[in-house]
């Protein structure tokens, strides 16, 4: 069928399809000249790429379990790069990150660190030899390794507590995004989003979910660069922002320390900041200077590289590959497609800070009236999504720095405006935003509902279930699971940023250790992996409860957002002090243990 | 000791190099955060952390999972346990 000519002509189809999106927003840049409204512009933005990946996903529909679970393991490495990038960069990196940079400065920037450093590990020690098993989940690798439905058990657990954590943030992030696109109220709006992610993962499993990511990269990479170098040529900044923002960074900290940042003057009372809505910020920590202490920046990390290796939604990606060589190659790319993102995100926040802080150009707001800021056409559209506001506390009539609040999440979807690009950018970045966000939901409901009719489905409950029933089943899980993500994202418990880093410190909590050891070392049993994942998970999970919602000191500077060092340290004690006085594993075991780590052969779990 | 012994043995030297790497650009240097911040060493002009954090260590990772990737190929290919096209 299409199959194979299809892999062969990629680099064509998609070069084809690049080619239509920018037509499609030259396109829509003349409409606008023309006098097309800015509603317009945003339904046509978010609601003709949906479609786009809607029909990709009934195009890869498939009734074949290894086209399902793993795309037919014959996704072509650079690819498999760009799916991968799309599936890893989420809504918090496309729409929240930035923000956070903006508001925190280096705190934040341990953030960039984590989630590219993580891939060094998830090259070095896991992907080629998750792929030389042969495993459809990651789950399945625990499950063959350790041996029993204990282990097997304990490994979807952990999976989808991590998972589903994550999701309901990516499930809010679409809603968010179609709330303001499409103008419809966001607790619809999320059931809308959700409807979108569906339709692009349902039919063709792991196939058609693959064949998006890579459409969804193509969009939200062109979203978040054009921007970006659109507005540093505009301020004068340099054509090529990530090179030559030098002097605006040393602007942003002459006018922070002019504002008086930082100073008793910029602290509003308690009063005034109950009128604030809530989640909006002001600017309270200086831009480039070092605001963290290395302890600080340094467990922020390592908690986002470990959670990066333990994350199902990416390992699973690897398994897609034609080879080992292919998926050890395929990481490198897969962090290539993902530094281009996140070496502009600090440059975004550059941006937006300098067109908002800088009285020589015409978008400064900062010193001018409050009547004047708030008739701007773009302040009345945030204020409305509660997203901004403003307001005289001292009564001078003039605008400080302490007087201008912001949501994180608006940074890169308001910055455009700010800046005063045509509308066509904005609608643009929410296309952005939505491919992000719907291409990380994807990898996730996937990798869930995958672990649910895979491993408790097939391997435990019905192991002689047939193709085209187990198939049914997980389709089942599928719109089950995205049902119960949109509605507890309908509640908007935790904000995005947050939420995504606590499904890292979970994943961490509980995958970390029993994935690397079971690879890199022998002497692991079923037995210490169970402990391991259980005390891990059980620990991380009773320090967050206890830091977080009873108000607990913590210790040793962990937070709420760094639990997973709590877990995983656990873990790994557990796991060697349990596997140690336990029986060795037998020698059947550790015969796979020796093939897994040769590139070449069968695989261990052969055709499923 | 066998050829798979001696592959794997390999393998994890060159596992701890990449470590060792990775472990300075994202960990090491951030211990000194504050005094790389006063350096004079400015690439592009930018602060020397500052730099790091946006876009110094996020491309060394790059550089270094092709580099490593290379080298596995080599180590797998000495051994003669590169898979063969069309290998499942």
């Amino acid at each position: 069928m299409i199959k194979g000519k299809f892999i062969d002509n990629l680099p064509k189809i998609y070069g084809i399809y690049t080619g239509g999106f920018l037509v499609f927003i030259i396109l829509m840049s003349i409409a606008e000249n023309a006098g097309m409204s800015k509603e317009l512009i945003g339904i046509f933005f978010v609601s003709f790429t949906v479609l786009i990946y809607a029909l990709i996903g009934w195009l890869s529909r498939t009734l074949q379990s290894d086209a399902y679970y793993v795309a037919g393991r014959q996704v072509p490495t650079v690819f498999n790069g760009m799916a991968t990038a799309a599936d890893w960069m989420s809504g918090a990196s496309f729409v929240a990150m930035a923000g956070g940079i903006y508001f925190k400065g280096y705190g934040y920037m341990a953030l960039l660190v984590g989630w590219t450093g993580g891939y060094v590990l998830v090259a070095a020690l896991l992907a080629p030899y998750l792929r030389k098993f042969g495993c459809y989940t990651v789950p399945d690798f625990i499950g063959t390794r350790y041996g029993g439905n204990l282990a097997r058990f304990c490994a979807v657990l952990v999976l989808t507590i991590a998972s589903f954590t994550y999701v309901t943030a990516q499930i809010n992030a679409t809603g968010r995004i179609a709330s303001v696109a499409l103008d419809i109220p966001f607790n619809i709006a999320v059931y809308v989003g959700l409807a979108s992610i569906l339709m692009c993962s349902m039919l063709g499993g792991m196939r058609a979910v693959t064949w998006t990511q890579v459409a969804q990269y193509i969009v939200l990479i062109i979203a978040y660069l054009l921007p970006v170098f659109w507005i540093s040529s505009n301020i004068g900044g340099g054509f090529f922002p990530h090179f030559m923002l030098a002097d605006e960074v040393a602007r942003i900290a002459e006018l922070e320390s002019q504002f008086g940042l930082g100073t008793d003057a910029m602290k509003n009372s308690a009063a005034d900041m109950a009128t604030v809505p809530k989640g909006l910020a002001q600017i309270t920590k200086a831009h480039s200077e070092v605001n963290a202490t290395p302890w600080q920046f340094i467990s922020l990390a390592v908690c986002m590289m470990a959670g990066t290796a333990s994350l199902p939604h990416v390992m699973m990606r690897y398994f897609t590959t034609p080879s080992v060589r292919t998926a050890r190659r395929s990481v490198g790319w897969s962090l290539f497609f993902i530094f281009l993102l996140y070496s502009s995100a600090p440059m975004l926040a550059t941006l937006s800070k300098i067109s908002l802080l800088d009285p020589n150009l015409a978008t400064g707001i900062i010193g001018k009236s409050v009547a004047e800021v708030q008739a701007l056409d773009w302040y009345q559209n945030w204020n409305q999504a509660k997203l901004m506001f403003v307001s005289d506390f001292n009564g001078n009539g003039t605008l400080e720095l302490n007087e201008f609040f912001m949501k994180a999440d608006a940074v890169v979807l308001a910055t455009p405006e700010i800046a005063g690009l045509p509308y066509v950018i904005s609608g643009l970045v929410a296309a952005g935003g939505m491919a992000a966000a719907m291409s990380t939901a994807d990898g996730l409901v996937l990798a869930i509902s995958n672990a649910l009719s895979h491993d408790i489905y097939y391997k435990i409950i019905n192991p002689k279930a047939e193709t085209a029933k187990r198939l049914i089943v997980a389709r089942i899980l599928l719109v089950i699971i995205g049902f119960a993500g949109a509605t507890i994202a309908a509640l908007e418990i935790r904000d995005i940023l947050g939420s995504v880093i606590w499904a890292f410190d979970f994943a961490m909590s509980g995958l970390f250790f029993p994935l690397v050891l079971g690879v890199w070392w022998k002497r692991a049993n079923a037995a210490g992996a169970v402990a391991g994942m259980l005390l891990g998970l059980a620990s991380g999970t009773g320090y967050l409860i206890w830091v977080h919602f009873m108000g607990g000191a913590g210790f040793l500077g962990i937070t709420a957002s760094t639990f997973g060092l709590v877990g995983a340290s656990v873990s790994l004690v557990a796991m060697i002090v349990v596997s140690l006085i336990t029986e060795a594993p037998d020698s059947a075991t550790q015969k796979m243990v020796d093939d897994v780590r040769v590139p070449s052969g069968k695989t261990i779990l052969g055709k499923q | 000791m066998s050829k798979q012994e001696q592959h794997w043995e390999k393998t994890r030297g060159l596992l701890f190099i990449t470590l060792a790497i990775w472990f300075v650009f994202s960990i090491g240097i951030f211990l000194f955060g504050a005094e790389m911040q006063e350096s004079n060493i400015r690439p592009f002009g930018y602060p020397l952390t500052y730099w790091f954090t946006c876009q110094g260590s996020l491309a060394i990772f790059v550089i270094l999972i092709f580099w490593f990737a290379g080298r596995q190929e080599k180590i797998d290919d000495e051994f003669g346990f590169t898979e063969r096209e069309g290998e499942q």
